[in-house]
């Protein structure tokens, strides 16, 4: 298996928008009694999320936070070569978001910019792709946005998913700098288990129709959705990635020569506190090592693990830290990066 | 093993007030959730280090069922 390693490539400033409105989920009982939905909140932990309005996108709250990000770090946009959107939810089937964000931003025409279409462990992706370019001679600063507007593709009907995703942005600047010394990632994927979280239709395989749109009764329980809403099987991305995940971080670990005490900050993908908590016993991890955001955001997708730096690190990433991503999820595809912060800025969180 | 397993299972679903058969058909407890199965994997994976996916899962169908699974599956780890 392959690891890719970096040298003196870092993140030298993070910023985050989400939507002002805020959905109290105990709150959350259009569809279901109040008791089942205290029930439910309770165990997944998810108090708040964020929901964008109809006219807002995940470039929206990504262009909301390079904008402050550009801002406050003062950086000329001219020396920016490199911009990747990371997201599952873009404006456009195409062209694609990250090119009008070229754009909207400002940007320099003779910048590289691209999507990539990754879930949950799409940040990291993103990530290494942007890593690899700015080993390059010549490249200065990389800009990494990641969003997702995920309360528009799960049904609010489906109580398998209704409670547990938000939605979100961020922007984050790459520079190179011998400070940021080596990062290590490991990078996975499973096609074989592509239909446990899935939109069947409305892409080419099974294009938009009026059947595609109609919301149907899924199950014996009444959970209903459409064909174009999102489906996810709980149970098998849960039994699978408690196998897994522990596996390759275990594994990163080792590769890296390090170990989890030499860790400052474990940020795993905030799916929910249940999954999180159980990985952490699993994995023997000190609960103070681990910051979630959880309570506040919901399953931001891709955007959780910067999300939760830009809400729970700030300040805390100026001295020289060590830090494990690890994401996890639609692909399925899964993650797992050892990488060092230091003098990190962290702008404050912009609501949009 | 089968004791732990039924004093396990009660723990997770909540249930207090009367005994398992091992000829109930476990789906149908009125305690019986998604969250339950989360529960319930996580309980496999933590206590007997046994993970049983959906597909097999589905065709158990009795607390009978699901304790020869697992028995099962530890034989063979």
């Amino acid at each position: 298996m392959a690891y890719l390693e970096f040298k003196n490539v870092g993140i030298s400033g993070l910023a985050a928008a989400v939507p002002g409105n805020i959905i109290d989920n105990y709150k959350f009982t259009t569809y279901f009694d109040a008791e089942s939905v205290k029930d439910v909140v309770d165990k997944i932990g998810i108090k708040e999320r964020r929901f964008a309005d109809k006219d807002t996108c995940a470039s929206d709250m990504c262009f909301a936070a390079a904008e402050k990000l550009l801002t406050d770090m003062n950086i000329d946009r001219t020396e920016i070569d490199l911009l990747v959107f990371v997201s599952q939810t873009p404006d456009y089937k195409m062209p694609a978001t990250s090119i009008i964000l070229q754009h909207r931003l400002n940007l320099s025409k003779s910048a590289i910019a691209f999507d990539i279409n990754m879930g949950c462990s799409g940040f990291i992706y993103g990530l290494s792709t942007v890593y690899s370019y700015m080993q390059q001679h010549g490249f200065r600063k990389a800009l990494l946005l990641d969003g997702e507007t995920r309360s528009k593709v799960y049904s609010p009907k489906d109580r398998n998913t209704a409670f547990l995703f938000g939605d979100a942005g961020v922007a984050a600047l790459i520079e190179k700098d011998e400070k940021y010394e080596e990062s290590i990632f490991s990078l996975n994927s499973d096609g074989s288990r592509a239909d446990l979280i899935m939109i069947h239709a409305g892409g080419y395989r099974n294009p938009s129709s009026i059947e595609t749109l109609k919301e149907k009764v899924i199950d014996e329980h009444g959970n209903m959705r459409s064909d174009e809403q999102a489906y996810m099987n709980g149970p098998d991305v849960f039994n699978f990635l408690i196998r897994e995940v522990p596996k390759d971080v275990k594994n990163t670990l080792e590769y890296a020569e390090t170990d989890k005490e030499s860790i400052d900050y474990f940020v795993f993908h905030q799916a929910n506190d249940y999954i999180n908590s159980y990985l952490a016993k699993k994995l023997k991890l000190d609960k103070d090592k681990i910051p979630m955001s959880i309570e506040k955001f919901g399953n931001t997708s891709s955007v959780s693990i910067p999300l939760t730096i830009a809400t729970e690190l700030q300040d805390k990433l100026d001295e020289k830290k060590k830090v494990l991503f690890c994401g996890f999820g639609v692909g399925l595809s899964w993650a797992t990066a050892i990488l060092n912060f230091k003098d990190c800025h962290i702008s404050e969180l912009v609501e949009i | 093993m089968e004791t732990k397993f039924i004093d396990l299972l009660k723990e997770i679903l909540e249930i207090e007030d009367r005994d398992l058969n091992l000829s109930d058909e476990f789906r149908h407890y009125s305690e019986w959730d998604s969250l339950g199965y989360l529960e319930l994997i996580a309980m496999m994976d933590e206590e007997f280090g046994v993970s049983i996916e959906n597909d097999d899962f589905g065709k158990l169908i009795t607390l009978e069922d699901l304790i020869n699974e697992v028995k099962n599956r530890m034989e063979n780890n």
